[in-house]
């Protein structure tokens, strides 16, 4: 692969990487799920870009399963429940915007910190790109620890599969019968959380989670 | 010598001629995005021209550092903008052309402006300058860092090697600079006063940052601040221009033969520039005030992610 690809590549990684940020900074949901969708248009790209490179083409596929799934089906879905549930006001965080932007600075320096070692032997474009791949799964997790309500948490699960795909897309793209498994699960996962919002609605009058930590006896 | 010279003084001369202009495409593509008519481009020259002709009302208790203050705005500003390479790097004063001076220029010039509106002691004076420094002492580390990271990858701080250096592109495209190249825009928007951190035409009590500040202003006075603000506009988007898009730019060693080309795409940059900037504050609400650290922590924060992510791809 030519210098210039590599660079690209790199950069597409560095969007998604960025698009974790904008999820985490943003407070509005439909804000949110917008982010979510061009993350998932992101990394629609960098895999169409690695198949054009590597001339791998069952890349395309995951390409266009990432386009389908996440980038149309899983926001229109969301958008739909927003409204269904009448939820439009802005998310609260159990953590402020600004400190956890720095937890997730630094969750980007941890990784980076954490791959380099391991991956000592690998070529320069595994090792970068895995890195930002490890630091986009990390700021899912953080965006589901930091978040209470349950519409958040799971657009931050749905960033976090983003990253795996970005790590596999990275080393050498995955066999399309895990590729197809994966993005099934996670429609499977999405559906199921579709069904909780319902029920959890229905309960309590609510989405935030805190709600639900009485009757696991954490609290009161 | 005279080739560096002449470029110098049309820089000069050209700067403070399309400022006006520019803010009138920004404010032409706003009005025609919301299905208004739109004033023509030359509308800011009317305004700057009946303002220099009016008279300079001062309140009574106004110092010498108020009357002198628009003086001092404008020419550190326009000498700046006359520092950033526009069509070209073989400008003159090109070797003074230091990105961290350029930032103590600004820097100097907003200390003046905050300065003069407390000067007079009016509230609405009061706000802006407090507002305006909250900004300030959160913009400029994030401009800091920004220029740290494009410093440490060309290894100069002189805005003229930085821009030759990644105009060759044998840097090619790294994930450091995307991030700081989206930390630069963040910071400009709001060193600029534009929407979402402060509304440029509003003169709303409760949100009014920039606009507050000149308040007191009139007459020629007004004039220069106002034309001061566009040529700080048109600063920020040559500057982005010259550091990340510098495609074109005419190089020291081309001398005359990169004049025509440099322009012709210096001036598509600038209208790309203004149009984008137009589309963005169309698309977006203002921020409450108490939202701006978020927002630049957030450029901070990218800066320092790319100082960090270039050390780790050196690294390697």
């Amino acid at each position: 692969m030519s210098t210039l690809g590599y660079d690209i590549a790199h950069l597409l990684d560095g969007a998604v990487l960025l698009f974790s940020f904008m999820l985490l900074y943003q407070r509005r949901m439909s804000g949110l799920i917008s982010v979510f969708a061009l993350q998932s248009v992101t990394l629609a790209v960098v895999a169409a870009w690695g198949a054009y490179t590597r001339h791998a083409p069952h890349l395309y596929a995951s390409a266009a399963i990432v386009v389908v799934v996440k980038a149309v089906l899983i926001p229109v879905a969301l958008h739909k429940i927003m409204t269904r549930l009448g939820i439009h006001r802005t998310v609260d965080a159990a953590m402020s915007i600004g400190s956890s932007m720095i937890a997730g600075a630094s969750l980007v320096a941890l990784s980076i910190m954490l791959v380099l070692p391991v991956t000592f032997a690998s070529a320069a474009l595994t090792r970068e790109s895995l890195a930002l791949a490890l630091s986009t799964v990390l700021l899912g997790l953080l965006m589901m620890i930091t978040r209470r309500n349950a519409v958040t948490q799971v657009i931050g699960f749905m960033s976090l599969e983003n990253g795996l795909i970005l790590a596999a897309v990275g080393v050498e793209g995955m066999p399309l019968v895990v590729e197809m498994s994966i993005a099934f699960s996670v429609m499977v996962a999405f559906i199921i959380f579709g069904i909780f919002f319902f029920q959890i609605r229905e309960r309590f009058d609510s989405l935030d989670l805190p709600y639900l930590e009485s009757f696991r006896g954490e609290r009161r | 010598m005279m080739v560096e010279l002449a470029a110098q003084v049309a820089q000069v001369a050209m700067v403070l001629c399309l400022a006006p202009g520019l803010t009138g495409l920004v404010r032409l593509t706003k009005a025609r995005l919301v299905g208004r008519r739109g004033a023509s481009l030359l509308q800011p020259y009317r305004d700057l021209a009946r303002l220099l002709r009016k008279d300079a009302l001062v309140a009574e208790n106004a110092s010498w550092l108020f009357r002198s203050a628009p003086y001092l705005v404008f020419t550190v500003v326009w000498f700046t903008a006359s520092l950033v390479p526009t069509f070209t790097t073989g400008i003159l004063l090109g070797p003074t052309a230091d990105l961290i001076a350029l930032t103590a220029f600004l820097g100097s010039a907003r200390f003046f402006t905050a300065l003069a509106a407390l000067d007079i002691g009016t509230s609405f004076g009061g706000i802006g300058s407090s507002r305006e420094m909250m900004i300030g002492s959160l913009a400029e580390p994030a401009m800091l860092m920004m220029i740290f990271t494009v410093s440490l990858l060309v290894r100069s701080t002189s805005l003229v090697d930085v821009a030759e250096i990644l105009a060759t592109g044998e840097l090619g495209i790294r994930v450091s600079l995307l991030m700081a190249a989206v930390a630069l825009v963040m910071v400009a928007i709001a060193e600029n006063a534009r929407i979402p951190i402060d509304n440029p035409s509003t003169h709303l009590e409760l949100t009014m940052v920039h606009e507050a500040m000149v308040l007191e202003y009139s007459g020629r006075h007004l004039a220069l601040m106002e034309a001061a603000a566009m040529v700080k506009l048109l600063l920020y988007i040559s500057l982005i221009g010259c550091l990340f898009i510098p495609f074109g730019i005419g190089s020291r060693a081309e001398g005359i033969s990169g004049f025509g080309l440099g322009l012709a795409t210096y001036l598509l940059k600038l209208a790309a520039g203004g149009v984008a900037l137009g589309v963005f504050e169309t698309s977006i609400a203002k921020m409450r005030v108490f939202r701006i650290g978020e927002f630049l922590g957030g450029a901070l924060l990218l800066g320092l992610l790319a100082m960090v992510y270039l050390y780790i791809s050196r690294a390697m």
